[in-house]
């Protein structure tokens, strides 16, 4: 059983068609990297499984349920969380409560989870009553991917985790991402740094046009000529 | 001449006080739902009037007479979000300005109709005031300052320590991001009306102890309480607070060099001032 599978999805955003047959699949416990040039609609397949863009023809199924179409906030009662590129943290709350935030949904106790994730991200640990607005840019992907796991999802969706951040930041959100797998969380994950994204995933999928173009394991679209040429800059 | 400007301030917090209540109402609103509220005048006037149904046609003491009103008042305010502003929530905000417009001058029809245009009081009869050091407060005065403090801390408890506080300013700080934690939304809305309303209502009710109550009375003081909101910085609770005190206490020290007549444009000129020079709120944010 697959955690996530595409059937050659159709849509955008209600104009002309951004994803133009987008399949791909994740299973349990796998890194999944999406790379591919700008307006692949790499982002866009994101949001559409999360029911942020409008799918006009095709199929997502999450754990063998149809949730093709469901709104945004059903698809997180679900067991997906995403994670934005940009404006992932409530700025005027502390880092505690952004946590909480994530946490809306459940009813039990959830300070097990919690300590977990202060465990995860040891800086946000000291920094629980500072507001999330003045974090570094590290730090505050590091609230933002906190934020997601506060409902313990089966599979997280990472838009972007190291966009504009410092080579320093970069190999710790990676590290970081690698770590939540190994709790058991699939990934799906849109990267620019394409080398170190396929270096850690499980598969990766190359996306151009809004359309597969190539999906193997990331050390095979590592070696491949034709991907490294296109798509890593040779 | 120091206990004339004492005796100013005093007036000025008092003033202020009511500016403050209804200018975070108008805040809330504003944050969570990104438009601003016209009606929360006319939301002010009908607290007050309620007040006046329980006390005076239902013959309550006070204290529950006022706690009716806030129940009241918190109710039409769901209704009319429900009713009408739940069809505008991904209009242009322009449109439930105008839509506010509306439901304000129906509040205000609807508070003529049942209660008359004349002005009237709680209680008839002078209050004497109480004297310190050549200083002047009435009784009501008290309540009102009294009054003010606690909503102030049970505002800010709710803010800070309820889940649904909490929730309320997450939303105001990124609607998207709070849909997409699965925070209800909707139920985010409707306690932003309950705290908002209520406020509007204490407000009203305080703002007749200070005068009388008239049916326009919330439409005329709509002006200090929106330039309070945006002195504040619009969309944050706390600089609301600040700015109704601001505002209050500077129409007051006004009265010094100009003519009482004028108050309600100097609110205005400050709200202009901070709108060319600071359009952000005297407050520094986050954003």
């Amino acid at each position: 059983m697959s955690v996530l599978r595409m059937d050659s999805v159709y849509g955008g955003y209600g104009g002309a068609d951004i994803l133009c047959g987008v399949s791909l699949e994740i299973g349990p416990g796998e890194i999944i990297a999406v790379i591919g040039p700008n307006g692949a609609g790499k982002s866009t397949a994101m949001k559409a499984v999360f029911g942020l863009a409008k799918v006009r023809q095709g199929s997502i199924h999450f754990m063998d349920k149809n949730i093709t179409g469901l709104a945004a906030d059903r698809v997180v009662q679900q067991g997906i969380s995403y994670v934005p590129q940009v404006d992932n943290v409530f700025p005027s709350l502390s880092v505690e409560e952004n946590l909480d935030m994530g946490a809306f949904l459940r009813k039990d106790d959830f300070s097990a989870q919690k300590r977990k994730i202060y465990e995860l991200f040891p800086p946000l640990a000291e920094r629980r009553t500072q507001s999330a607005g003045t974090l570094s840019g590290g730090q505050r992907q590091m609230v933002a991917m906190g934020r997601a796991l506060m409902l313990d999802p089966k599979l997280l969706l990472l838009d972007e985790p190291t966009a504009g951040l410092s080579p320093r930041y970069m190999d710790q959100i990676f590290a970081i991402v690698r770590d939540i797998n190994s709790l058991g969380i699939s990934i799906m994950m849109v990267e620019q740094n394409a080398r170190q994204a396929l270096g850690l995933a499980h598969r990766g999928y190359v996306l151009a046009t809004g359309a597969n173009r190539f999906s193997d394991t990331g050390a095979n679209l590592l070696a491949n000529e034709e991907v490294a040429r296109m798509f890593l800059g040779g | 001449m120091v206990t004339e400007v004492l005796q100013l301030i005093i007036y000025g917090v008092i003033y202020g006080s009511i500016v403050a209540l209804g200018a975070v109402g108008v805040s809330l609103t504003f944050g969570v739902l990104r438009f601003a509220n016209f009606a929360h005048g006319d939301l002010m006037t009908f607290g007050a009037y309620m007040v006046l149904a329980a006390y005076v046609g239902f013959a309550l003491p006070m204290w529950l007479s006022v706690i009716v009103a806030l129940a009241m008042t918190a109710s039409l305010a769901v209704l009319i979000d429900q009713t009408l502003f739940r069809r505008f929530r991904r209009a242009n905000p322009m449109i439930l300005l105008i839509s506010s417009f509306g439901v304000g001058l129906m509040v205000r029809s609807l508070v003529q109709i049942i209660w008359g245009g004349s002005t009237q009081v709680y209680d008839p009869g002078i209050q004497f005031p109480y004297q310190f050091w050549g200083l002047r407060i009435r009784p009501d005065h008290l309540i009102i300052l009294g009054g003010t403090l606690v909503l102030v801390v049970v505002l800010h408890l709710f803010l800070q320590k309820t889940r649904m506080g909490k929730a309320m300013r997450a939303m105001a700080d990124n609607p998207d991001l709070a849909r997409i934690s699965g925070i209800n939304t909707d139920r985010v809305i409707i306690w932003t009306w309950i705290m908002g309303a209520s406020l509007a209502a204490a407000a009203g009710y305080f703002l007749a102890l200070d005068s009388r109550l008239q049916p326009d009375m919330g439409w005329f003081i709509l002006l200090p309480v929106f330039a309070a909101a945006i002195l504040g910085g619009i969309g944050k609770p706390y600089g609301a607070i600040a700015g109704g005190f601001i505002i209050g206490i500077t129409e007051e020290l006004s009265t010094l060099i100009l003519s009482p007549a004028y108050k309600p444009a100097v609110a205005f000129a400050l709200m202009v001032a901070i709108l060319i020079f600071r359009p952000t709120g005297i407050f520094k944010g986050a954003r």
